[in-house]
């Protein structure tokens, strides 16, 4: 039986993880190549059915939106993994925190004293206009002064190697089960490689998570839950899996109820008070009170019991204000002002369509331009600008010159790509890269991450929505 | 415990145990189609009587065959209550109540579920013989008792869970019962015959009776086995045992030790007072079958009383009860 080999594999000038320009395998992959090869074409393709198996046994599913309901599929799980240096992610994970931490204060900055506007670092109309921005929440004081306490930022490699930030999730970012899930599998279907490789481990998060979620109050073995929208919301696998890990209730909006001004869930032998919620329902509809008035997701009360201090909500309404794509042109201008450093990651150049000149500039070269919706997520709403047609850019253009705070467009960078397991052989294919930060009395980086893997040939969607899959990512111990 | 949690748990496991009931149901039942009268009315009927669902099959097909039959009990997805339809509803309830649940019992969940997903795919009911099939789904849902047994903390919600179990069980004993009754002895000289007694053999195995039945009585008596399917003390599927055990949980639940604290309590100790001080002849004289009609009425009693008990919120009316864990 035929050995796995990459004598065909193509690079095609893209930046490869695997290989270097001259085909020179890169030293964080060179022990895992070296052990593929010794596998048949075979096994490695019975590895990837069993992996397919095991995921569906675990449930390990999610709904698609635009499908009818009760579609159920799961998110292709590559074996091929996605490996990063220590030395790549000592430098990541420095990155992620300084932005953690300037992002927090901003936000605490725009619900409260508001110099960031007042000193002209960001225009005021740009920010209060933001979907995402809460008046509700003005002079509010989380616990801690942190309004974003989980969170994932989505991470791309560019054609010249250096990592740049996409975008930063801060209200509820999913996959951080899939982190967590794929490891498990990944480890029974090469335990060898682990052994020689140093993995480091990321089976800590739910620890990290419980103990940062009990730091936020003072009362002593608090009742945390989690939220969820009910079993048809596409991350309900996950809202199950972490309330799991983490020993806590998972309730719905209905099993709640506010009595003066107190947070309580129904149980058989009545009420009992509720003291965290990682809610994983959006700010719009977790109280049909205040937000949402349509809203049967959420619990009337809950912002008002919230105000008085009774719960902790996490992440705090309102953190997403500080995610909207045209704030995200200011991020490194907020990190200088706030921390007085320059950020260690790099944006990708952003043209604000909100700004008369970068409109112009987007309008003329949109068959270029990646153009996203500031308040989208999730890979709808955006244009790919040299994979469109021109009935899409001309939809684009209206759109734009309709509402310009609506968009904001990049030029296209191409992802670099990983080799994947594609029908019997093994082609490279574009990802990104999200790790997840958990911010309480410290911040955590969790050393590894959901790499998301566009499957389509050519693709650049990496979204599980759009036919994206993951891989398992391996930080390296430091030599 | 959340109230919607017990609930979820108690339905889960309703519909697990229905599920394994259907299945075993088939498999005794196209064993003995094998060599008894090759009538299919006659034989496949009264499987559709059991379940209660007549009037439904009665709906959708014209003529009783076995091939439909099997595929209206094990399949049918118009069916609310056929195994398909009950494994995807068991599996359902899970999903909601997933972090209550430990991975090794989701993880069989899933495997049942994906077996009987299968089982409707590749059209199971057209082969020569789909015992292996159902012998598969009921060892899955068996599994599945083993592993809810063994990796689940005595909490309020597995005893809810339990309570669900029984309840189910018992309907089932007592349908199989009562239908097996009116089908089979419709006049007295077929009685003590060959046809009889392996109809009733088959009937103390649709409820894997058999061979604890035998072990007791050893002869096959039509009131030795009523006796024993309703309300021998400690045979795991007699109504009688069921209901002991449903009120051992439903005590658990509410820390009562005697009389009764709700409704639930209530019916559930009238209930198995009855089963407790019942003697099979009068049983016999009052009419087997109005007997098995009336329990199934009461045991649904039961189970609305729990749901006002424990699954309904109806918190506007009683104290503001605020406990801390």
């Amino acid at each position: 039986m035929a050995k796995v080999n990459f004598s065909e594999y193509q690079i095609k000038g893209f930046y490869d993880e695997m290989f270097d320009d001259n085909r020179t395998v890169r030293p964080s992959y060179d022990l895992f190549k070296k052990s593929l090869e010794k596998v048949s074409w075979n096994k490695l393709n019975n590895l990837q059915n069993s992996t397919d198996r095991t995921q569906l046994s675990l449930g390990m599913t999610f709904n698609v939106y635009s499908d009818n309901e009760g579609v159920e599929r799961i998110l292709h799980l590559d074996i091929i993994p996605r490996i990063v240096s220590g030395d790549d992610w000592d430098f990541l994970s420095r990155g992620l925190q300084q932005r953690i931490v300037a992002l927090n204060m901003f936000i605490d900055d725009i619900y409260n004293d508001q110099k960031v506007l007042k000193d002209n670092i960001i225009p005021k109309e740009l920010v209060l206009s933001s979907a995402s921005y809460m008046k509700e929440c003005v002079g509010l004081k989380p616990p801690q002064n942190v309004w974003s306490h989980i969170s994932g930022t989505d991470l791309i490699r560019g054609a010249d190697g250096k990592f740049y930030v996409l975008e930063d999730n801060l209200r509820c970012p999913s996959g951080v089960s899939y982190m967590l899930e794929n490891r498990e599998i990944l480890k029974r279907t090469f335990p060898e490689m682990f052994e020689q490789l140093h993995v480091r481990p990321v089976h800590d998060y739910s620890h990290y998570l419980r103990d940062m979620l009990e730091s936020l109050t003072e009362v002593e073995k608090p009742n945390i839950v989690v939220m969820t929208p009910g079993i048809f919301n596409s991350a309900y696998f996950e809202h199950s899996y972490l309330a799991q890990q983490i020993g806590g209730e998972l309730v719905e909006g209905r099993d709640l109820v506010v009595q003066d001004g107190f947070v309580y869930m129904k149980t058989i032998k009545g009420l009992q008070q509720v003291d965290v919620i990682y809610r994983r329902v959006d700010d719009e509809f977790i109280d049909p009170k205040v937000f949402n008035k349509d809203s049967l997701l959420g619990t009337p009360g809950l912002f008002s019991a919230y105000l008085k201090g009774n719960v902790v909500l996490v992440n705090a309404p309102g953190a997403g204000v500080a995610d909207d794509k045209a704030v995200y042109a200011y991020i490194p201008r907020l990190i200088k002002y706030y921390l007085g450093e320059e950020a260690l990651l790099p944006n990708i150049k952003t043209y604000i369509c909100a700004e008369e000149s970068d409109c112009k500039y987007v309008l003329e070269n949109i068959a270029q331009l990646v153009v996203k919706q500031t308040d989208g997520s999730g890979g709808y709403g955006m244009l790919i600008g040299p994979h469109s047609t021109k009935e899409e850019q001309d939809e684009f253009v209206i759109k734009i010159k309709n509402n310009p705070r609506n968009y904001i467009a990049q030029p296209m960078i191409n992802l670099s790509r990983v080799p994947t397991l594609c029908d019997n052989t093994i082609e490279g294919r574009h990802v990104d890269l999200r790790p997840y930060i958990l911010y309480g009395k410290d911040i955590k980086v969790i050393p590894g991450a959901l790499t998301r893997v566009a499957l389509t040939k050519g693709s650049l969607v990496v979204n599980s929505s759009q036919g994206g899959g993951s891989k398992d990512t391996w930080v390296l111990d430091n030599k | 415990m959340l109230s919607r949690i017990a609930d979820t748990m108690y339905w889960m496991n309703r519909y697990i145990e229905r599920a394994e009931n259907y299945a075993r149901f088939m498999d005794v039942n196209f064993n003995l189609s094998l060599e008894s009268v090759p009538d299919a009315e006659q034989q496949w009927k009264p499987l559709v009587m059991i379940t209660g669902d007549w009037p439904l099959y009665e709906s959708l097909y014209e003529t009783v065959e076995k091939e439909k039959v099997i595929y209206f009990l094990g399949f049918d997805p118009k069916n609310p209550n056929s195994m398909y339809n009950s494994i995807c509803n068991a599996r359902e309830n899970a999903r909601a109540i997933r972090p209550e649940l430990t991975k090794e019992l989701w993880e069989q969940i899933n495997y049942v579920y994906f077996l009987v997903k299968d089982g409707l795919e590749k059209k199971r009911w057209k082969e020569n013989d789909p015992r292996e099939f159902f012998k598969k789904v009921k060892k899955g849902c068996q599994m599945l008792y083993g592993i809810f047994a063994i990796t689940i903390s005595r909490t309020d919600g597995w005893h809810f869970g339990k309570i669900g179990q029984l309840i189910e069980r018992a309907d089932k004993t007592s349908r199989v019962l009562d239908v097996k009754y009116h089908i089979l002895l419709p006049s007295l000289q077929g009685v003590g015959t060959t046809f009889d007694l392996s109809q009733w053999a088959a009937l103390l195995k649709s409820v894997s009776a058999y061979d604890m039945y035998r072990k007791k009585y050893g002869k096959l008596t039509a009131v030795k086995i009523s006796e024993f399917l309703i309300l021998d003390e400690i045979f795991p599927r007699s109504m009688n045992f069921c209901l002991i055990q449903a009120e051992k949980s439903l005590n658990t639940i509410t820390g009562n030790e005697g009389g009764f604290s709700n409704s639930a309590e209530k019916q559930l100790g009238k209930l198995k007072s009855t089963l407790e001080f019942a003697d099979i002849n009068d049983i016999f004289d009052g009419g087997l079958h109005e007997y098995a009609d009336s329990f199934q009425k009461e045991l649904n009693g039961v189970s609305s009383a729990i749901y006002d008990s424990f699954f309904a919120n109806k918190y506007e009316s009683i104290n503001l009860n605020t406990t801390k864990q």
